[in-house]
């Protein structure tokens, strides 16, 4: 294995800040927290002492101007990212990257672009309640003019996150605490083009499709092994990019599979498995779907903070279980 | 307690006097007076075009705050980097930008500033320092922020320039904004055009004193507060704030202070509309103009003042006249211009 790191989900984004910091000298990072690392788990630790706090930015807790300045100073030819340690507090800066960085590029005709990326943190459970624990990638999937990245892996997490930095259209990018933990060995850094990235198959099966995203993918993940022990066999696509979706993978692998169940870690009405599950209904050979799709979400309420609720709140690798295995035996005579 | 106010600044009757023109060159008195005339007749054509219809979208016009524009630009370079808000016509004019691109871009058209993306609403002329306007109120306040953090970073002495109304300070961003150049010295200038008016609600219904520079005071930012239709004092006053910033003093905040003749949107005068818009506030403030008090300036200093109006009146009058008729035979955008213009060209979309 020379040459490969071990890393986990934190540390992978710790290795691309370090990376980006090193070799471009027009990436700062700016957002509250950045000095004090609990914030942001072990995904940022001593980058200010290590680049200086000229580059790595703590700010006065003003969500809007920071995100608006990074705005300004990525059409200014910097490269900034902007980190939001919650959703919730970022959308303070709803202005700043809804009407104005998705909309520069267009309403100037294509002749300027805030390249900046906005890493939006999930920072689900403990108890932590309504506006703590959201989800909102769907929300800016929805934005033409936004890039929306949301990986489940290591790798991804490092390398989309400095693709997403070298991109010159403004990225969120949504990370998840509830996966810093997990771990991978990872090659060297091989800088992607974050617009030629698609939809990705981490799993090959032939009885379903189950498509995910961030967090909600190692659900997919965890129950494929399950229902693998069952005699099913699920194909699992990671969508890695939100927007620009482009549903190909999908499709294709649904028209094999004949069967459609999405995971996702937001909400159900009009989320990104609605969009998913859309997609597909418009684009796959008529009749190639065998049974109705179907999806694993959140259920429609705010974030609970008693334990107990909290406990029925989040999807488990139990619920997709259940969810597949119906979906698998559904149609079979 | 003593507050901030703008005193007699802000009443019509007061300060007609002619522009103190000591110290302010030939040169300089020529281009303030011609700077001005083209965005007047500018703006009067977009009222004439937007009134017989030819321009489908809303315009609004600067026409009486000619002066801020003007004295202002005449303190920045194309390194710099300028935002405007949702009345920046006289903003890319004031850094001479192409009045026929300025017409283009309003029509819709692709030799637009904007490639006819824009409109009216949303202008952008890079190369001369213009980074961009929206309607979208203080919207651009924090961007010109980042930008000056960008000029500082970048190891120049490029400054960033908001400018921005009265109104947008009753957006909660703005004091994010002016909290965020100050700590982190950022070298911006925010420059407001205080026309005592946000749409058709006097600033005396809408904040509790009428001097938007206490807020700089508030954030230990250096302010002025100066007369918006005097050009040579709002040069003065741009060039001491400018400086500053320049040397690495951080931001700077000037107070400008003026009326539109127009209603907050398109051709009408809006009489009556507002509180306090009245059509003899309207007459009073017309005596003001900033044009006649220049023009008074140069006669009074023996400079011909109105020689060179009477003579740039019909030379610009008949180049915004061209420029018109140039633009609305410009081509519109190809149709792919919807769909290849939302992000950027090196990606690619399906």
């Amino acid at each position: 294995m020379s040459g490969r790191t071990k890393l986990n989900y934190g540390t992978a984004m710790l290795a691309a800040f370090e990376y980006l910091l090193e070799r471009y000298p027009e990436v700062f990072v700016i957002g509250q927290g950045l000095w004090s690392p609990w914030y942001v788990g072990n995904s940022m630790t001593d980058l200010d002492k290590k680049f200086g706090k000229a580059r790595v930015i703590d700010t006065p807790v003003a969500e809007s101007a920071c995100t608006g300045a990074a705005v300004g100073a990525a059409l200014a030819g910097m490269r900034p990212i902007v980190v939001h340690p919650r959703i919730d507090f970022m959308l303070y800066a709803m202005d700043a990257v809804v009407n104005q960085a998705a909309k520069w590029s267009h309403m100037t005709g294509g002749q300027a672009h805030p390249g900046l990326t906005i890493r939006a943190i999930i920072n689900r459970g403990g108890e932590q309640g309504a506006q703590h624990s959201q989800a909102l990638h769907a929300w800016f999937a929805h934005v033409p003019g936004l890039r929306v990245v949301m990986p489940s892996t290591v790798a991804d997490a490092r390398d989309l996150l400095i693709a997403a930095t070298l991109s010159p259209d403004p990225v969120l990018f949504f990370d998840d605490r509830w996966l810093y933990d997990l771990e991978d060995e990872l090659p060297p850094v091989v800088e992607l083009d974050l617009a030629a990235q698609r939809p990705k198959v981490l799993r090959e099966g032939k009885d379903l499709t189950i498509v995910a995203s961030g967090w909600a993918t190692r659900l997919a993940l965890s129950a494929a092994d399950e229902l693998a022990t069952r005699g099913t066999s699920a194909e699992v696509i990671d969508l890695r990019v939100l927007n620009p979706f482009y549903p190909e993978a999908v499709v294709k692998s649904v028209e094999r599979t004949g069967k459609l169940l999405v995971v996702d870690g937001g909400w159900s009405s009009c989320g990104m498995a609605a969009e998913v599950i859309a997609s597909v209904a418009e684009h796959a050979r008529v009749g190639a779907l065998k049974a109705a799709p179907a999806r694993v979400t959140l259920p429609d309420a705010p974030a609970p903070t008693s334990r107990v609720l909290e406990k029925i709140y989040y999807p488990t690798v139990a619920m997709v279980v259940e969810r597949a295995a119906a979906l698998a035996a559904a149609g079979r005579a | 307690m003593t507050s901030l106010t703008l005193g007699t600044l802000t009443d019509p009757e007061r300060h007609r006097e002619p522009v103190d023109t000591t110290g302010t060159s030939d040169a300089d008195l020529e281009r303030y007076l011609s700077s001005m005339l083209l965005i007047r007749h500018a703006e009067q054509c977009l009222a004439a075009g937007r009134k017989d219809g030819l321009i489908g979208g809303p315009v609004h016009l600067g026409v009486g705050q000619e002066a801020v524009a003007v004295g202002v630009s005449a303190e920045l370079r194309s390194t710099d980097r300028v935002f405007g808000a949702h009345r920046s016509h006289s903003h890319v004019l004031g850094l001479g930008s192409d009045v026929r691109a300025l017409f283009a871009e309003i029509l819709g058209k692709e030799t637009g500033l904007s490639r006819g993306m824009g409109g009216s609403m949303h202008l952008w002329d890079g190369p001369r320092g213009f980074y961009g306007s929206v309607p979208i109120v203080a919207g651009t306040v924090p961007i010109a922020v980042g930008a000056a953090m960008a000029a500082k970073m970048q190891g120049t002495t490029d400054i960033g320039v908001a400018y921005l109304g009265d109104g947008a300070l009753e957006e909660g961003v703005v004091h994010e904004s002016l909290n965020l150049a100050r700590v982190v010295d950022a070298p911006v200038l925010f420059v407001v055009e205080n026309n005592l008016f946000a749409s058709h609600m006097h600033i005396s219904l809408r904040q509790p004193t009428d001097a938007t520079a206490r807020f700089a005071a508030a954030n230990n930012i250096p302010f002025a507060i100066v007369d918006g239709n005097d050009v040579v004092a709002v040069r003065k006053a741009t060039a001491e704030l400018v400086a500053r910033s320049r040397a690495g003093g951080g931001p700077g905040f000037l107070e400008a202070v003026t009326y539109r003749w127009y209603g907050h949107v398109d051709w009408r005068e809006d009489i009556d509309v507002g509180v306090d818009r009245s059509a003899s506030t309207l007459a009073d403030w017309r005596r003001r103009d900033p044009v006649r008090r220049l023009v008074a300036g140069m006669d009074a200093a023996g400079k011909k003042g109105s020689e060179r109006l009477a003579a740039l009146d019909k030379e610009i009058g008949e180049r915004v006249a061209n420029a018109w008729k140039q633009a609305v035979a410009d081509p519109y955008p190809e149709a792919a211009a919807l769909m290849d213009r939302v992000y950027h060209p090196s990606g690619a979309q399906r």
